[in-house]
């Protein structure tokens, strides 16, 4: 019974990660048509800016206000929107809009090339550390176990940035729009919407998400280089699970992931490594394009 | 019948030039060449899928499992043949790709690259956890014998590249035979319209299935010669970013010419060997943008430029 309660713990607190690290990717494919590889630099980009940023933080008297240190995390992350998203997005993904979806991800595979070094250029190879944030709340008992308070923050903030997500999208006026954009962006542009804008907000919101999923990690990792590397492929798995676009497809993908790879963790951990593709392959043999996706008419 | 002979001369011509060299270049250029024409192997595999419009992002699974079989036959079995471990090899790409390439066979685009991905990916997992294969510290792999000759030092190396230079030179000839064949026009006709080519009778998902076991072959055979070449083989060959770098190669060459795609690979390796040394932090860098470039100015590759007069650049 215990092992069955520690596997999904383990799990949630693993898919709620999973979720906030690949909404942004489902989000900027959904709308921009573009399956972003450079996601995990953004990522990184996201630890490394919430390291620097903490640090300076507690070096000049954050100390009097620690919790202050996760508006710090925050605005790290939206820095990295507001300074990188409107280079990218306008000064190079928008010239492959119209080209196949996966010439765009060969672009944006040269974008990682390109920010893997600017990071070490940036940054250096040293690994960097962001412990305070991650041991402010103290742990908590749930049940047998202890686990890391910081790790309950993590399914909370994901819970809060899934429901954002889906309200704007959902509920708000610009996020009706930008459905509009996804379903039909002739159409849209046509009743004047300003897709350019659109897609600008959504890649925008896209490279926050990976930044700020970056900023949440940084506490609990060495934020080193690398670390963009491996998940943007645990992402890519989220998402094709749940279906390319769809942020509740991401929701489920991820929750799945976690929980499997808890599991695995725990029943066989020789399996660790490879269960997250293999439910992907398993997902994909069964429902070609995801659990969650609209069907696609055939070209002629 | 003139193309025939076309390709023979032109062959020839490749494989004088490539053997005087062997004979020419000192030590480090050899090595370089033939890390460099193996690779190419496998990135001639993408290219065989991009003919028909897939790019595979997993193509190292092959090259892992060619380098593999070459390391474990030589630890495990005693076997240092190269004719034979190259044999071995394709015959176990040939088995994994034909059980893979008949199931991949039905998606496209982005569901067949990340799916090819992630096959790679698996092994490279299985690989990483199995202690008793090394693990990620990988394997030694004992030095080839060729057929009873065992050479060492700069035979060895010699010897290597000569054997790489003939297999690239005969496959390039039988692509270019491929490619102008029924089949490689169909998989031409299937990059541009393949609801059309199912209407006219031809069935795209053989054409994809053949075109993924040639390209599991292909990339088997450029996984035992680097191995070899390399005396080590670890689960990084299996990992996404050396994928990456295949398909970095066939998008540089395009898929309209084959000696493109030597010379993309070739370039590649000069490109990481010099950046290696003289600027460690930023090579990546340099082929990141280098990447972009190419997509922006050349869509279809360096083969593209001495290529268009024939198909057009279509």
């Amino acid at each position: 019974m215990d092992l069955i309660l520690v596997i999904l713990v383990d799990g949630l607190i693993y898919g709620a990660w999973l979720f906030i690290v690949s909404v942004g990717l489902t989000l900027v494919f959904g709308v921009l048509g573009i399956l972003n590889l450079a996601h995990g630099s953004l990522y990184a980009i996201g630890a490394y800016s919430t390291a620097t940023a903490v640090g300076i933080y507690f070096a000049y008297g954050g100390d009097a206000f620690p919790l202050g240190s996760y508006a710090v995390m925050a605005l790290a992350a939206l820095l990295v929107a507001v300074v990188i998203a409107p280079l990218l997005e306008r000064g190079l993904l928008r010239h492959f809009y119209h080209r196949d979806e996966v010439i765009g991800v060969l672009v944006t595979y040269g974008v990682f090339l390109i920010l893997e070094d600017a990071i070490k250029l940036i940054w250096g190879v040293d690994p960097l550390f962001v412990y305070e944030p991650y041991d402010l709340l103290g742990m908590v008992e749930a049940g047998p176990l202890f686990y890391v308070a910081y790790d309950f923050l993590v399914i909370a903030v994901s819970a809060v940035t899934g429901f954002a997500v889906w309200y704007f999208l959902n509920r708000t006026r610009r996020g009706k729009v930008m459905l509009a954009v996804i379903h039909d962006r002739e159409m849209s542009q046509t009743m004047g919407v300003n897709v350019d804008k659109v897609f600008l907000l959504a890649f925008g919101a896209g490279v926050f998400l990976a930044a700020f999923g970056g900023a949440l990690t940084a506490p609990m990792i060495s934020v080193s280089p690398g670390i963009g590397v491996n998940v943007i492929i645990v992402a890519f798995a989220v998402i094709i699970i749940g279906g390319l676009g769809s942020i509740e497809g991401a929701a489920l993908g991820a929750v799945m992931v976690g929980i499997s790879r808890a599991a695995s963790v725990h029943l066989m951990p020789e399996l660790e490594l490879f269960i997250i593709y293999f439910v992907m392959a398993v997902v994909l043999i069964f429902r070609p394009e995801g659990i969650f996706v609209r069907t696609q008419t055939r070209k002629i | 019948m003139k193309a025939l002979s076309d390709i023979r001369v032109a062959s020839l011509l490749a494989l004088a030039l490539l053997v005087a060299g062997g004979f020419a270049l000192p030590d480090w250029a050899l090595f370089l060449m033939t890390i460099g024409l193996a690779k190419a192997l496998v990135s001639l595999g993408i290219v065989v899928q991009m003919r028909a419009g897939l790019v595979s992002f997993g193509q190292g699974l092959f090259f892992c499992i060619g380098a593999y079989v070459a390391g474990l036959m030589a630890n495990f079995a005693g076997l240092t043949d190269i004719f034979v471990l190259t044999g071995i090899s394709v015959l176990a790409c040939l088995a994994i790709g034909g059980i893979f390439g008949p199931l991949l066979a039905n998606y496209r685009g982005i569901f067949f690259a990340m799916l090819s991905l992630s096959l790679s990916m698996i092994l490279y997992g299985i690989l990483s956890k199995m202690n008793s294969l090394g693990g990620t510290d990988g394997l030694n792999v004992a030095a080839p014998t060729f057929a009873g000759y065992a050479p060492e030092g700069r035979a060895l190396s010699l010897s290597l590249y000569l054997y790489t230079s003939v297999i690239v030179v005969a496959i390039g000839a039988v692509l270019r035979t491929g490619f102008d064949s029924q089949h490689g026009l169909v998989s031409l006709a299937v990059r541009s319209n393949e609801l059309r080519v199912e209407y006219l009778g031809a069935s795209v998902r053989r054409t994809n299935a053949i075109n993924y076991v040639i390209s599991a072959m292909l990339g088997g055979i450029g996984g035992v010669i680097t191995g070899l070449a390399i005396g080590h083989v670890d689960p990084e060959y299996a990992y996404w970013t050396t994928s990456g770098e295949f398909v970095f190669v066939a998008i540089l060459a395009g898929y309209l010419s084959i000696p493109a795609v030597f010379v993309a690979s070739i370039i590649l390796e000069l490109v990481r060997s010099f950046s290696n040394l003289y600027f460690p932090n930023t090579w990546q860098m340099v082929l990141g943008v280098f990447l972009l470039v190419i997509i922006l100015t050349l869509p279809n590759g360096l083969g593209s430029l001495f290529h268009r007069r024939r198909e057009g650049g279509s």
